[in-house]
């Protein structure tokens, strides 16, 4: 048996993300944000030239996502999550700007999990290939800058009971590490 | 002579790209299925479990299996007494292309100038599209739809003859240990060995439209593929990558005759969202 997913309300404060351990599941509830390598690049250039973001950073959670359009009726379409090492180079900015969770699939780099320990922010991982699952927990999705940018834009999501996998947390630990090492077989 | 208006083709590629981002074919379904019942790790018995269900949904509603649906990979193999008529073959497969992104709301995922402006063609276009011409009057397309989380892992190597087989599955076990959780484990692999550097690679994309738990004919090559599977789960990746026995669901290597001097090996990995769909004309 795994443990029980633990319920966590979008933004964050940090002493919920400090708590948090790699291998914990979660379930999101709240305003979370969308931004995948396009978005990220204008992030970073408003932050150097000291303009105003889409969105405050405090406390939040970018998923790294580029959904499909949404067919009629529905909020988005499919939305797993994408590789997040290709914005490891932003990353460690938007979190000492105050942003304190992010969702993706992957390895990040040292960069990144020295950022973590140092802001007390988390790496979720959502489960890739399960876009059509994770869609029906998207109950509102809204594009809130960029629209020229397509998939790639900066969305709002409002989700409930998102399921998530902690997969680095504000101590060091790494459940892709750890994980792979349990279940590895010499050859 | 059979004469065949391009207006079909593009029909039956809209068709089959909609089924495949929709459907997941039933021998991934199985594969996933066979995963669940050895799967060591709980936690990734349950991201089997969610795949599973992902699949439900998705062919339920509708709804892609993957927000990435992926570069349009077709194979068309035609019979060399086909003549289309009514426009170019190779417009009316990406006509197919576009017709299937449109009406099944699936996502632009392709820049047209890789370099430097790196703009969205807007409507999935092109296709990669291989033909090849055999015997007869037919017309079967097979298309991939091909994400880049898979993609972006693969990889290829001259290796030196003397390297062996040995060297060939080292190579394939470092690809799939340096992919970790990028590529959407558990993966299928799709290596190409011999012929020349494009060959290879397209012979490793070829080998992933085997079904999955159909070995290579020859028994020689059908070990090999067994010994690379079993090599690569145990690195322990695992299922999502959070750690597990399952981290490969199936090996189909693909051989052809190659130079003295080379031994080309391509290894293609494939999602967990295998998707593909194969129709006829």
């Amino acid at each position: 048996m795994t443990t029980m997913p633990i319920s966590l309300t979008a933004p964050l404060s940090l002493e919920k993300t400090r708590s948090l351990i790699a291998g914990d599941k979660v379930l999101i509830t709240g305003t979370i944000y969308t931004a995948r390598d396009a978005a990220h690049r204008r992030l970073i250039e408003l932050i150097e030239k000291g303009g105003e973001l889409p969105f405050e950073l405090t406390g939040q959670i970018i998923y790294y996502v580029g959904p499909t359009p949404a067919s009629p009726g529905r909020a988005t379409g499919s939305a797993g999550p994408t590789t997040s090492s290709r914005v490891d180079r932003y990353t460690p900015l938007l979190l000492a700007r105050g942003l304190r969770a992010v969702i993706g699939k992957g390895d990040r780099s040292p960069e990144v999990a020295a950022a973590l320990q140092e802001h007390g922010a988390v790496y979720l991982a959502a489960v890739g290939g399960a876009g059509a699952l994770l869609a029906e927990r998207i109950r509102v999705a809204e594009v809130v800058a960029w629209p020229e940018l397509g998939t790639e834009a900066v969305h709002r999501f409002e989700v409930s009971d998102f399921p998530a996998i902690v997969v680095m947390d504000s101590q060091g630990g790494n459940l892709y590490t750890s994980g792979r090492k349990k279940y590895r077989q010499s050859r | 002579m059979r004469e065949i208006d391009v207006s079909e083709v593009t029909a039956l590629v809209s068709r089959l790209y909609q089924e495949a981002n929709f459907n997941l074919p039933p021998d991934v379904v199985a594969a996933l299925e066979s995963a669940l019942k050895l799967e060591e790790s709980p936690l990734g018995r349950e991201v089997l479990e969610t795949l599973l269900k992902n699949a439900e949904i998705a062919a339920r509603d509708r709804v892609p299996l993957c927000q990435d649906t992926g570069l349009a990979t077709v194979f068309a193999v035609v019979g060399q007494e086909v003549c289309f008529t009514g426009g170019s073959f190779t417009q009316a497969v990406d006509a197919g292309v576009a017709k299937a992104w449109r009406d099944g709301y699936l996502r632009a995922s392709v820049v047209s100038s890789p370099c430097h402006d790196r703009a969205n063609t807007g409507d999935n276009t092109p296709a990669m599209l291989h033909t090849e011409l055999v015997a007869g009057d037919g017309v079967r397309i097979t298309v991939l739809p091909k994400g880049a989380g898979s993609e972006n892992m693969s990889r290829l190597a001259m290796l030196k003859p003397a390297e062996g087989i040995a060297g060939l599955v080292d190579f394939v076990v470092d690809t799939v240990e340096k992919a970790g959780g990028n590529p959407c484990p558990p993966i299928f692999l799709g290596v190409g060995v011999g012929g020349s550097m494009d060959r290879a690679a397209l012979l490793s994309k070829l080998a992933l439209l085997r079904p999955a738990g159909s070995p290579n004919p020859d028994e020689r090559l059908a070990r090999l593929e067994l010994e690379i599977r079993d090599s690569v789960n145990a690195l322990g990746i695992g299922p999502g990558g959070f750690g597990g026995s399952i981290t490969c669901l199936g090996v189909a290597l693909e051989e052809y005759p190659c130079h003295i001097a080379s031994l080309p090996v391509a290894v293609n990995i494939q999602c967990n969202s295998a998707r593909r769909a194969t129709g006829s004309i």
